[in-house]
């Protein structure tokens, strides 16, 4: 009972959030000057009357209610969405760039987590000793890297400068190759990728996860257990890390969620990748405005699924919070 | 009683025993000298001043004594003095002069023959403008609406608490990257305030919108467990207006809080801005920032990587300093407050 109100209160606000979503989108859209499609789809030299012909056509003449209502109706229920860039089907483009989006985020958020929780583990462990130290430095390094440019100074260093090196010499420069054409050539392909969307949520784990760990160090089921004449270590690992990475859950929902539905923005362009982000970017590029909601959606239902599912999770890990 | 409070938390946090929180030392007393024996902090906080220094008053100051050039001058034909040898800035095929202990070209020259070391001085400027200006405004609008989302709750709270999951629940880059792209050609029309699309205050706006949810909902929370305080509720039974209880209470209790937010949200933004210079919808290319001359280097990574790998490791070091800052910062003030839930 109390688990069905949940979900159908989360839907309706999932639906609410993607409404708000779109038709923010199509009002940054269409206060744009500069935007107006009719005279891109027109050509190179257009007649006014062209001008005219396309704007009846494309029905950029009717009132915006009604161009955001056929857009909607286009993008949901006849899935024939169209680009004014291009003109080509908006939602098949998509279908194709998802699973390299997803390849890239989901090997991103493996290595993120595995390294985040064993660097901030690490930590925890050896409080105030020079290990403890190196990985804080690089910590704060991981959370203050423009991901953009580190992306950028690998490519060259790894597959141009340092090329010749028989250590870096595997690394291709860029582009992508489907896990079921090749899994090695796909992992290849990825693999600075990943290192780049995972430095920024690796930095940040490790100390949430360090942080988290000392914190309940004084606890009292840690001093009983202590007192019982378990290990120091032996405690931290079987009794404080489970109640430490609790909160890590909804926080990887949200960083996920984002690393899907925008950060591959700054990733994918950098590498080749033709995937949802790049297609966002080329988007925005050309002001085109079918892609761009269609893709602004797309995150944004993401961010919002991946968040309630974070959200079930945590009440079922940690029973002390009610559901809302 | 409320005096005497601080000596009742050094029995639950024995790390305060250290710290000199007798009566008498204000909490922002104790928290600077908490900050001081930081070392971390404090080195960051040095790095950080240096930055700016470097930025505001050094760059016109480096160009006048030091490298008698620009920052949008260009010189592809000219050359320069180094180690006894005359030398082309732009050589024959193009390669621009490289990094080099000289007062001149210290960091190299782009494609263009420009200055990268002043470049980078000027950008600076930009960026950091960018990302203060953008983390004030951010501030304030997390401030005007958390304050009245804590303090009233009900209806006020449900609704601008949705308005902050709207925005939370938009891609971040994407949200940026839409506004700035629609901002960036055609400017901004205000009523009878007119943006043209290659001002500063562009990226300042898009940025600090978008991240607003990120100091909101913290702050939001503290002024939350604030009204049901015994002072606050004091102070209204008194006969307080909202208003009055907003400023003169609930703002300098969260104020803490803001202020660590505050200079972590200035590191995130200088990243932001980078970003979205990068991608072409940030700060206009007329303009030298961090983010447009890592962008302009791009292209030409492979003769001159200088020119890329350079201004990137300003903005790291920029943001480390201030993260580092950020969280000595929180250690020092104790926004989770042990303190303020017993005084």
């Amino acid at each position: 009972m109390r688990s069905g109100r949940f979900w159908l209160r989360r839907l309706s606000g999932l639906v609410l959030v993607l409404f708000a979503l779109s038709v923010m989108v199509f009002v940054i859209f269409n206060v744009v000057p500069g935007g107006d499609p009719a005279l891109r789809l027109a050509g190179r030299h257009p007649t006014p009357a062209n001008i005219a012909a396309i704007r009846h056509d494309w029905g950029f003449d009717k009132p915006v209610w009604t161009q955001y209502a056929d857009m909607m109706d286009r993008l949901f229920i006849k899935h024939d969405l169209i680009s004014y860039q291009d003109q080509t089907a908006v939602l098949p483009t998509i279908g194709r760039a998802i699973p390299k989006t997803m390849s890239l985020a989901i090997g991103a958020a493996v290595i993120w987590l595995g390294f985040g929780v064993l660097f901030g583990v690490l930590s925890a462990l050896n409080q105030g000793k020079w290990v403890d130290r190196i990985l804080t430095v690089l910590a704060m390094a991981g959370i203050s890297t423009p991901i953009f440019w580190l992306g950028a100074v690998l490519l060259y260093l790894l597959t141009f400068a340092w090329h010749s090196f028989p250590l870096f010499s595997w690394i291709p420069s860029g582009g992508y190759v489907a896990l079921t054409t090749s899994p090695l050539q796909w992992a290849e392909h990825l693999i600075l990728p990943w290192i780049c969307l995972s430095v920024v949520s690796m930095g940040f784990y490790s100390r949430v996860v360090r942080n988290s760990l000392l914190e309940v160090q004084s606890a009292d089921y840690v001093r009983t257990a202590r007192a019982m004449g378990l290990s120091r270590r032996r405690v931290l690992l079987r009794h404080t890390l489970r109640t430490a990475l609790i909160p890590l859950t909804s926080l990887f929902a949200l960083d996920f969620g984002a690393a899907v539905g925008g950060t591959v923005i700054l990733i994918e362009p950098v590498f080749g990748i033709n995937g949802v982000g790049q297609y966002a970017q080329q988007s925005v590029a050309h002001l085109d405005l079918p892609p761009l909601m269609a893709l602004t959606l797309y995150g944004g239902f993401f961010i919002v699924i991946v968040n309630a599912v974070a959200d079930v999770v945590f009440t079922r890990l940690d029973p002390r919070i009610a559901v809302d | 009683m409320s005096v005497q409070a601080p000596e009742l938390l050094t029995l639950e946090e024995p790390g305060d025993l250290a710290v000199p929180g007798a009566p008498g030392v204000g909490s922002w007393r104790a928290a600077w000298r908490r900050l001081r024996r930081n070392p971390a902090a404090m080195v960051a906080a040095g790095v950080f001043a240096l930055i700016l220094f470097a930025c505001y008053p050094g760059a016109p100051l480096w160009v006048h004594f030091v490298a008698h050039r620009g920052p949008d001058a260009q010189n592809i034909q000219g050359t320069i003095f180094s180690g006894g040898h005359r030398i082309p800035v732009i050589r024959n095929d193009g390669t621009p002069i490289g990094p080099g202990l000289r007062g001149q070209y210290l960091l190299g020259a782009d494609a263009n023959g420009r200055d990268l070391f002043v470049r980078i001085l000027y950008g600076g400027r930009t960026s950091l403008t960018v990302g203060i200006a953008s983390a004030l405004l951010c501030t304030l609008l997390a401030l005007l609406l958390a304050l009245p989302a804590g303090y009233f709750g009900g209806v006020v709270d449900r609704s601008i608490s949705r308005l902050l999951d709207l925005i939370w629940s938009f891609p971040v880059y994407l949200l940026a990257v839409a506004l700035s792209a629609s901002l960036v050609v055609g400017g901004l029309d205000l009523g009878p305030i007119h943006i043209s699309s290659s001002s500063l205050l562009i990226p300042i706006f898009v940025i600090a919108v978008v991240f607003v949810p990120y100091m909101a909902r913290p702050i939001r929370g503290e002024v939350l467990a604030l009204r049901k305080r015994e002072f606050v509720e004091a102070a209204i039974a008194h006969g307080a207006g909202p208003l009055r209880v907003m400023w003169k209470d609930i703002v300098p209790n969260v104020t803490a809080t803001t202020l660590v937010l505050f200079t972590l949200i200035i590191a995130n933004n200088i990243l932001v801005e980078a970003a979205l210079s990068f991608l072409g919808v940030g700060v206009s290319v007329l303009t030298p920032s961090w983010g447009n001359i890592i962008q302009e280097g791009y292209g030409t990574i492979v003769t001159a990587p200088w020119q890329t790998i350079a201004p990137g490791i300003a903005i790291m070091l920029t943001a480390i300093s201030l993260n580092v800052l950020g969280d000595g910062l929180r250690d020092a003030l104790d926004p989770h407050g042990l303190r303020r839930a017993s005084r």
